[in-house]
């Protein structure tokens, strides 16, 4: 242990923690050989022209240069994404919080039946169609019948093929499914927060329930509040299924065309790799920036 | 003098109500862990706010619990109905049926789908969590470098990927087998990230002591590690099984009909035409059932724990 402070002896430091080591090693292999090598080669791929079906051609930075010049479909989508993501991304973190903040004060087989249901819509696949017999664009719809119903409407609304509705409609669809994985570990999170905290914050004069969450509850929950962050970010970046699965694809005038969207075009039916992996490459950029931004914003909570 | 002390019984009398009803409400919430500054109000309200919600996020579940009994002209209803009308018991007698002639026994598709899922999610939980452990309890040289890896490599889009893991595992050989689902599955890094940030929470001072007590570093993850964590590697095991379960990964990489999992069999039954929505409706049901079963079990088993209680000096 003392070779640590001794300078470089990198052999020897390693050779002394090679319990450490042997934890690491069965995950960081399969991570290594499936996820990390992937994405390095995807990295690669987005510098050529690669069809799948023909060798990979190395073309520099031909793809970035095309996307950002020459593709306006792209930059559409590209706003569109921050768009959603400056809503959704924030809108269904903090909902999630809300919510595992409320069911965390029920007893246990109250708060076991909301967390499964809160959960559902991120976890039945291929769910969000309900939304098509809610929002469908004649009077049969349910929001549609409603509104002519009580008079608010003489015509029905047509919510998923008029422009200026399809993205409230979408940020609804959305939000319904954000509970995912960041809900179940703030569930958790709050759990494990010991009970003496609040017991002893009673004693010290935390007089109601703002106080504890921003004293102690939101403090203690930090690790998985930075979890959630990633989730939620991942999750508003990668919106595509629902937007193909409510709106068709493409959308009316690429109304809510996402990067994800463009990418699976340019992925699944061009099979242009290339250019698919450099769309990745830029997501992930993107992705990577909002993540600074939120930790930052987050080294502020409790103080 | 008797006025005031008239003044003071009354007020005494009037104060008794409130404290013993305080009284009562501060056994009610000790008895349900409730903690304690609260307002019996705010906690009425709460449960209320909630179960308006609840009602609205009800609705796939619903959805597909009623699809299974829906009659198939109700299934092909236009406009589509939510409720059903005249419910039937005839899908699940046309999916015994079904399974009963079809070519690979539906059995053998269960097993694929039971026997990935477990696997995978057991491997994912167990290697996730020793990886989180010495990530967080031990400073070895490198282990920052391999957390920020570990984010950033969820930032990248899992579609493209596809392409390069169907080139790892066809030069691995590893196509058509179990092996592609169970080992990617159990390097998916959302579950170390996850249990690695409940890892904080784990007392240093508890690990020490059992290692001055002769503990080796299995027995201390096994028996000390694990229970502390538990809440974080059921919430893993829940993602996880659900996701294995549902195949969104791993189906391009086994093409053999006998070893692939239901969601494809799903598609195999809904291939066979329109007359079996009904069957699809029901093996959806059964799709849902059963994560939602391991959730609810996985889900009532997080309890409180007593991470510092067992320190107290």
């Amino acid at each position: 242990m003392t070779d640590q402070y001794r300078g470089p002896g990198l052999f020897k430091r390693v050779g002394a923690h090679w319990v450490s080591y042997l934890f690491l090693l069965p995950f960081a292999g399969a991570f290594a050989v499936f996820t990390v090598l992937p994405v390095c080669i995807s990295f690669v791929n987005s510098l050529t022209r690669y069809s799948m079906l023909e060798p990979p051609v190395f073309v520099g930075f031909d793809n970035y240069v095309r996307m950002f010049t020459d593709d306006e479909v792209f930059q559409l989508a590209m706003k569109n994404t921050i768009f959603l993501a400056l809503i959704i991304g924030p809108g269904g973190y903090l909902a999630s919080l809300l919510l595992a903040w409320m069911i965390n004060t029920l007893p246990r087989s109250l708060r076991t039946v909301f967390v499964v249901v809160f959960y559902a819509p991120a976890s039945v696949p291929g769910i969000y169609s309900i939304w098509k017999i809610i929002f469908s664009g004649d009077e049969y719809g349910l929001v549609n019948g409603f509104l002519k119903r009580w008079g608010f409407v003489t015509e029905p609304i047509s919510f998923l093929y008029d422009p200026t509705k399809m993205m409230m409609v979408l940020i609804i669809c959305q939000l319904w499914i954000s509970m995912g994985i960041g809900f179940l570990s703030f569930v958790a999170g709050l759990k494990s927060i010991d009970r003496q905290y609040y017991e002893a914050a009673a004693v010290d004069g935390v007089k109601n329930r703002w106080q504890e969450a921003w004293f102690i509850t939101l403090p203690m929950l930090k690790p998985q509040l930075l979890f959630g962050a990633i989730m939620a970010i991942t999750g508003s970046f990668g919106i595509s299924e629902v937007t193909v699965q409510l709106f068709g694809f493409p959308s009316t005038d690429y109304t809510v065309h996402t990067m994800a969207n463009h990418l699976s075009d340019h992925f699944s039916i061009r099979y242009d790799v290339g250019y698919a992996s450099s769309i990745a490459t830029v997501m992930f950029c993107l992705m990577i920036g909002c993540n600074k931004l939120v930790n930052r914003l987050l080294g502020r909570v409790g103080r | 003098m008797l006025k005031q002390g008239n003044r003071r019984l009354a007020r005494a009398a009037l104060n008794a109500p409130r404290l013993f009803l305080r009284a009562a409400a501060r056994r009610v919430r000790q008895f349900f862990g409730i903690s304690l500054a609260r307002s019996i109000g705010g906690d009425l309200a709460t449960v209320l706010f909630l179960s308006f919600i609840a009602a609205f996020m009800a609705l796939p579940l619903v959805y597909v619990f009623v699809n299974a009994f829906k009659p198939p002209d109700e299934l092909f209803l236009f406009p589509p109905r939510f409720f059903v009308q005249n419910p039937t018991l005839e899908n699940f007698s046309d999916f015994a049926a079904l399974i009963e002639n079809s070519w690979v026994p539906f059995s053998r598709y269960a097993f694929n789908s039971a026997f990935t899922t477990s696997a995978a999610t057991a491997a994912h939980v167990v290697f996730a969590s020793m990886a989180a452990y010495v990530l967080e309890k031990h400073r070895f040289p490198g282990r920052r470098l391999f957390f920020s890896v570990v984010i950033l490599s969820l930032m990248f889009s899992s579609e493209v990927l596809f392409v390069p893991r169907m080139l790892v595992m066809n030069s691995i050989g590893w196509m058509d087998t179990y092996w592609a689902i169970i080992v990617p599955a159990a390097g998916m890094p959302i579950g170390l990230f996850l249990i690695k940030q409940f890892m904080a929470s784990v007392p240093d001072s508890l690990l020490e002591s059992a290692k001055i007590d002769g503990a080796n570093e299995m027995y201390i993850f096994w028996n000390i590690v694990m229970p502390l964590i538990k809440p974080a590697w059921l919430t893993a095991l829940i993602f996880c099984s659900q996701q294995i379960w549902n195949n969104t990964s791993g189906a391009p990489f086994i093409r053999a009909e006998q070893l692939k999992p239901i969601p494809q069999a799903m598609s195999r039954i809904l291939d066979g035409g329109i007359g079996r929505w009904g069957s699809g409706a029901v093996v959806s049901l059964f799709m849902v059932s059963v994560p939602i079963t391991v959730f609810i079990i996985a889900q009532a088993n997080i309890l409180d724990t007593m991470t510092a209680s067992g320190l107290k000096e």
